[in-house]
């Protein structure tokens, strides 16, 4: 026990005496938390649309002024021709183009149905889909509205349909801000970048110099050398994430709803958890470039297949699978649920259970195979 | 002939059918500078690897501080000093860190490792550059720091893997003196070199061909047995008929 101490002054000592890396301590939490919730915004706003109206008529104008007023569209045209309005998608001034038949009133009034086409720009298929689902809603519901008592009245058949009210309540995230969604998994993308890179990195930096030689002519014991190793970024990431906490505080005002010990408990198993993938990435690799490139590439598909970007659950059934493989979903949907519902633990035991079997199954692994190398 | 710290006998080292180590015996007194010499791929790192407690042996018997390579490599490690050419101090720590680290490791108190190290740096002459990060030294300087932390706890042998690579003849005249106080004050050295000017400065020298050693003596019998006026052409002799080539 005696020695492991002089490891861990050794390794502090490297750690503190790094200059970059003591920024990126403090850096890495502020600038990721300030820039990617703004950044990362699934909130489709200004649409862009273009309007070719045929008919011009008054329900038109009406019509055209809701859909100004919600601040969601924005009207940059208004044409006469459809290949006219195509040039404003082409010049990306558009993202929409809605056409308004002729004699579109005249014929609403007569025979109580009428069509009005939305080609939508999609090189951005989220913003195409939620946007053009919304302009629907928009128009549908206007259709539905009094402005169309007139035509009802001119035309009974109508006036059977049922008009169907479609409330929304959206709990939890009461303004449907994504910065409520995206702060919580910046935490764990934190974390894992801590986890994950660091130590694989550090530890391989060792092999690199040589310096793992010298060391294993000492009576140093494996146990020891490992955990010399991961107990300094088991702490630095739990720094990380209480800096993370304040400045998430500060900056947006965000209080977890659910209780810290909790957060704190789930970090701290994660970060085993993920300390034991660095670890098996750096017994696998003999320089820093390919422990870079494993972490790497087991990075990008833990991060996009975690949730933390896009829902898992509208996935298909083989990514869902992959998805609950990997460490990073489950934390993904604790840290989320415990901050922004306030779940208790009982609500996130099993995903507790997940996180337990990870840590050990991934670092009895890693010590496996750093045994069997060395 | 005194007590004996290493014991080598019949040991081999197989890769494969690949003989890095071919049934080697040899045995190195208390106190003594023993030089181990060979061709680039002779085998003297895979045999030294063995005695350090790194790798086990294919076949044959060794021991080293009394201790068996087989079952005993902890006990091994805890007794023997260890310093390389290319690595071993953390250039990103200081003089004096360094020292209270690979002290530390070994097992010896904070208080004695302050009241050494101190000494240390004093013998040394590094009283300015205690606190300086060891990657800033020149690399003479590195190899003697090295030296001295590889005998810090006392070690009964310290194993000098091509110690004094890359240093100038100064550097290592001065280097050889504290490989001599070392020995002097009951530390077995045992050293692997290609310089064979420093073959000469020690008491007995073995030249490993293609696994095998070929020679074993003191370096003045060597140069009688071979007819040669130093230890330059002694190894020329045994070496060219090296089949292996260097790595």
């Amino acid at each position: 026990m005696k020695k492991l101490g002089f490891l861990l002054q050794k390794e502090f000592r490297q750690i503190l005496r790094d200059r970059i890396i003591l920024a990126m301590i403090f850096a890495m939490p502020t600038i990721q938390l300030i820039i990617l919730p703004l950044a990362a915004n699934f909130e489709v706003k200004d649409i862009k649309v273009v309007v070719v109206d045929h008919d011009h008529s008054t329900l038109t104008q009406r019509m055209l002024g809701k859909l100004g007023a919600g601040g969601y569209f924005r009207i940059t045209g208004a044409v006469s021709s459809y290949a006219e309005a195509l040039r404003y998608v082409e010049r990306n001034e558009a993202d929409v183009v809605m056409e308004i038949p002729a004699d579109f009133e005249r014929n609403l009034v007569r025979e109580g149905r009428q069509q009005v086409s939305l080609s939508i720009d999609a090189i951005n298929g989220a913003r195409a889909s939620i946007g053009g689902a919304y302009l629907n809603y928009i128009i549908t519901e206007f259709s539905q509205g009094t402005d169309l008592d007139v035509a009802r009245a001119a035309h009974p058949a109508a006036a059977g349909t049922p008009v169907i009210n479609v409330t929304y309540n959206t709990w939890y995230n009461p303004r449907e801000q994504y910065k409520y969604y995206m702060v919580p998994g910046i935490f764990v993308l934190l974390l894992t970048l801590i986890g994950g890179f660091m130590s694989a990195l550090n530890i391989v930096k060792e092999k690199e110099i040589g310096t793992i030689e010298q060391i294993n002519v000492t009576p140093i014991r494996k146990w020891e050398f490992i955990s010399g190793k991961l107990i300094p970024f088991w702490i630095m990431g739990l720094i990380i994430f209480t800096i993370g906490l304040l400045v998430a505080y500060v900056v947006y005002g965000i209080v977890s709803v659910g209780p810290l010990w909790l957060l704190y408990l789930f970090a701290a198993v994660y970060l085993v958890a993920l300390l034991g993938f660095g670890l098996l990435i750096s017994t696998y690799s003999a320089s820093q470039v390919q422990a870079m490139f494993l972490a790497f590439f087991f990075m990008m598909i833990f991060m996009l297949m975690s949730g933390l970007f896009t829902a898992t659950e509208s996935m298909p059934a083989w990514a869902r699978t992959i998805s609950a493989l990997t460490p990073v979903t489950h934390f993904v949907k604790v840290i989320r649920m415990v901050m922004l519902k306030g779940s208790g633990f009982a609500d996130v035991r099993w995903e507790f259970c997940y996180e337990i079997a990870f840590a050990v199954v991934l670092n009895a692994w890693a010590v496996f195979n750093y045994r069997k190398t060395s | 002939m005194g007590e004996q710290v290493i014991v080598c006998k019949e040991l081999t080292k197989r890769f494969g059918d690949f003989y890095a180590v071919n049934n080697i015996s040899f045995e190195v007194n208390k106190g003594e500078i023993f030089g181990f010499l060979g061709a680039n791929g002779a085998g003297k790192t895979t045999a030294m690897r063995i005695l350090c407690g790194l790798s086990y042996p294919s076949s044959g018997s060794a021991t080293v501080a009394g201790f068996d390579v087989y079952r005993q490599q902890d006990e091994i490690k805890k007794n023997i000093g260890y310093m390389s050419q290319k690595f071993s101090l953390y250039e990103n720590l200081t003089v004096s860190e360094n020292i209270e680290f690979y002290g530390g490791v070994y097992g010896l108190s904070r208080a004695v490792i302050r009241e050494r190290s101190a000494a240390l740096i004093q013998t040394l002459g590094l009283e300015k550059e205690a606190k300086k990060l060891v990657g800033e030294l020149p690399l003479g300087w590195k190899q003697k720091l090295a030296f001295s932390v590889a005998i810090f706890h006392r070690p009964q042998i310290v194993f000098l893997d091509e110690p004094t690579g890359g240093v100038d003849p100064v550097t290592r005249r001065q280097f050889w003196d504290m490989i001599y106080e070392a020995a002097a004050g009951g530390i077995t050295v045992f050293v692997t070199t290609h310089y064979m000017d420093e073959a000469e400065y020690c008491n007995r020298v073995t030249i490993m061909v293609d696994g095998k050693i070929e020679a074993l003596d003191a370096p003045q019998a060597l140069k009688q047995r071979f007819g040669a006026g130093n230890m330059e052409e002694v190894f020329y002799q045994l070496a060219r008929s090296a089949k292996r080539s260097s790595d």
